[in-house]
């Protein structure tokens, strides 16, 4: 099992990484999900060895391993900017840790071309680097990772420089590459729907601080504070300021609703409420939940669905739902909240009334 | 600025092209009005890039021409085209204060400074960057910088077309939403002409009025974003476009009617008259997939969570077929059906849209 305890992680008088406590999901998948400078490049690094705690220590498999240098662990790591051996082809390339590990060249042979095969590599293997596109290039040093049966597995936003549909198909297709491995993997995104569709579990980073760490769906639809839900929202979480008042929940003067369930309980007081875009609708005539007025900013229509930014109380709220909807840029036009599926802060970002 | 029009254009980076695949550019017709919102969308490869520094004048083409408006420039060097370029690692001058970044073009050229003062604050006011014109801009985010580089473009009036070259690719996620709609934002009020090259279809689709799907050095489809979703013209911008893309099932047509492996699937399109020997195929997106009592027998193979959407896998023997349903929609246990709205189901042969050739 691989874990940080008590893990700090200081430059100068800058910390990178303020102490955490993780222990990550053995034999499955975890990401690591934040923004740019959240602190998933550390992390990454610390599990490495290639840099060092500046207090904590990182365990694996029941031992101390921190100190443990980079060359003694069995990890593999594929980071955004791939590196290939230049002067290999794409065969030498994914062989390379097989050789090094002394692999018996039948079983070495089988395990390039399975694992080309996999990543559609198959037709390339006689090339070199240069003369493969940004994405064979990456699915090359991905498979050189994939090869050999390391314990720890190391992907730092391995598929950023790819096409989205290329992208698409390796994020299906790279959790059943590890399904009948022990090995764990941790895997760096900044794209909340990439750690959902990766299907492990999900630790949600911001500003060198693990904010939460679970099953990717329930970190998703559960969070414990405001940073965790604004990490793990896309398109970006609304957010406002309200007011509990006895039994209500007051977003302005004309708009309200009643607090449900242990919501109730609570003190009166300012609360933050999130809302995520596709729980805000277009109204039309009879729909369900709490309508708002807004004042039109901007609407992206994608096809299929339509994005509609608009104006509520001096706030930018965005909404997000199925079919082309159509809003002139300063019109006002009805929108529905559907705020069984609120969340609910307290001043200080906890959750409350769940 | 002028209407751009792209004749006959053809490219390629050999000295004698001779396969077709020698080509980067096939044959390309194209025509950008003038305030137009465009996206060109593709993959690596496709040859979008190439047509980009073809208009930029980076690229002289093997054939065709370049008209703005009725003046072809096909030989005019890049710094006589009047063309904006955004990039995607923003170009901003570190050392200078925002103001400085987007006076330079002004400055450049020559304009009175008290013609520059009121450009640059009218352009910051639109980026929301009028907080920042004093300070440097090498302590800006990268959307910051960004829209300095985008605000570069702007200031210009004797632009012709801004160009952006995958302008929020580095972006994170909760910035490009921002960002993004900005651009849209700014295209509505100051109505410049805009390209915008991108393998990003949700990009390509919020942004463009029109969008241009390109491959393998050819053009598609071009059509708004909800024709592109709703009637692909070729199984490749039905797969490209859409997340996951439509699924694409092999089938017989008999007597008008299409069959997936016996079963009868009703289309918007099906007919006879597919040449002999043509591969025929049935293209449904996700969406379009429901579960029902009765219909293409399936096995329920996976369910993914998407957040707000389920996709959910299904097989009817080794053809998969995805459904996209809502976040809390029921999903049957294993053995199920699946049936598709006839209105979005269309017959394609040969990759094409039965009924429309190829004729592009």
């Amino acid at each position: 099992m691989l874990a940080l305890r008590s893990v700090v992680r200081r430059v100068g008088t800058q910390t990178h990484i303020h102490e955490t406590n993780l222990e990550f999901q053995a034999g499955g998948f975890n990401v690591l999900l934040g923004t740019t400078l959240a602190g998933k490049t550390t992390l990454m690094q610390l599990l490495a060895g290639l840099v060092q705690p500046s207090a904590g220590q990182v365990w694996f498999d029941g031992r101390d391993v921190t100190g443990v240098p980079v060359q003694k662990r069995n990890v593999s790591m594929v980071f955004q900017q791939f590196i290939n051996y230049p002067n290999l082809s794409v065969y030498d390339n994914i062989a390379s840790p097989l050789r090094v590990a002394r692999t018996p060249i039948a079983e070495l042979r089988r395990r390039v071309g399975h694992i080309a095969e996999l990543l559609g590599l198959a037709p390339l293997l006689k090339r070199r680097p240069a003369e493969l596109s940004g994405g064979q290039q990456q699915r090359t040093a991905l498979a050189r990772a994939l090869v050999k049966d390391a314990d720890v597995v190391l992907l730092d936003e391995p598929l950023a420089n790819l096409d989205y549909k290329l992208r698409e198909g390796l994020r299906e297709e790279l959790p059943r590459l590890f399904a009948d491995r022990s090995c764990t993997v941790v895997y760096a995104t900044t794209e909340p729907v990439e750690a959902l569709l990766l299907s492990g579990y999900t630790a949600t980073l911001q500003a060198g601080r693990v904010t939460q760490f679970g099953p990717s769906s329930a970190v998703y639809r559960d969070p414990v504070d405001l940073a965790t839900a604004q990490v793990f929202s896309d398109p970006p979480i609304n957010t406002a300021r309200v007011e509990k008042q006895g039994r209500r929940i007051r977003l302005s003067a004309e708009v309200g609703w009643d607090a449900e369930g242990t919501l109730g309980n609570l003190p009166d007081g300012p609360y933050t409420v999130g809302l995520r875009p596709h729980h805000v609708l277009p109204a039309q005539a009879g729909s369900a939940g709490v309508a708002v007025d807004g004042k039109i900013l901007i609407t992206e229509i994608s096809g299929s669905e339509s994005v509609v930014h608009f104006n509520l109380g001096g706030l930018t709220w965005v909404s997000l739902s199925h079919g082309v909807r159509r809003f002139a840029v300063g019109e006002h036009a009805r929108f529905a909240l559907d705020v069984a599926h609120c969340l609910y802060f307290a001043p200080d970002g906890a959750r409350v009334g769940t | 600025m002028a209407r751009i029009q792209l004749e006959q254009l053809r490219h390629s980076y050999l000295a004698r092209p001779a396969a077709d695949a020698d080509w980067a550019l096939k044959k390309v017709n194209m025509q950008w009005d003038d305030g137009g919102a465009y996206a060109l969308l593709g993959p690596s490869g496709c040859g979008k890039t190439t047509l980009l520094s073809i208009v930029s004048g980076l690229i002289r083409p093997s054939a065709g021409r370049v008209l703005f408006g009725d003046v072809d420039i096909t030989d005019r060097p890049p710094d006589q085209r009047n063309i904006a370029q955004v990039f995607q690692f923003p170009v901003v001058y570190d050392t200078m204060s925002v103001f400085d970044n987007l006076a330079f073009p002004l400055r450049n050229r020559g304009v009175a400074e008290t013609q520059v003062e009121p450009r640059v604050r009218e352009i910051a006011a639109l980026l929301d960057l009028e907080p920042m014109l004093a300070q440097r801009a090498a302590g800006l985010t990268a959307d910051g910088k960004q829209k300095i580089s985008l605000g570069r473009g702007l200031v210009r009036a004797d632009v012709n077309v801004i160009m952006l070259d995958e302008p929020l690719t580095v972006i994170d996620p909760h910035l490009k939403w921002r960002l993004r709609s900005k651009l849209k934002e700014l295209h509505q009020r100051i109505g410049m002409t805009m390209v915008y090259v991108t393998h990003d279809q949700n990009e390509a689709m919020t942004f463009a009025d029109q969008v241009v799907v390109m491959h393998e050095g050819m053009v598609v489809q071009t059509g708004t974003p909800v024709e592109l979703f709703e009637r692909p013209r070729h199984t490749f911008v039905g797969h490209f476009i859409g997340s996951p893309g439509m699924n694409v099932l092999p089938c017989d047509v008999e007597g008008g009617v299409a069959r997936f492996a016996g079963n009868p699937v009703p289309t918007a399109n099906a007919a006879d008259g597919a040449k002999r020997g043509a591969r025929t195929e049935l293209g449904v997106r996700p969406e379009f997939v429901r579960f029902a009592d009765s219909g293409i027998p399936v096995r329920v193979t996976q369910v993914s969570d998407a957040g707000r959407n389920r996709i959910v896998e299904t097989r009817h023997g080794d053809t998969v077929i995805r459904a996209l349903l809502d976040e809390h929609a029921p999903v049957p246990a294993d053995i199920a059906h699946v049936g598709f709205d006839p209105q979005f189901t269309r017959l394609y042969v040969d990759g094409w849209l039965a009924g429309e050739g190829d004729a592009a």
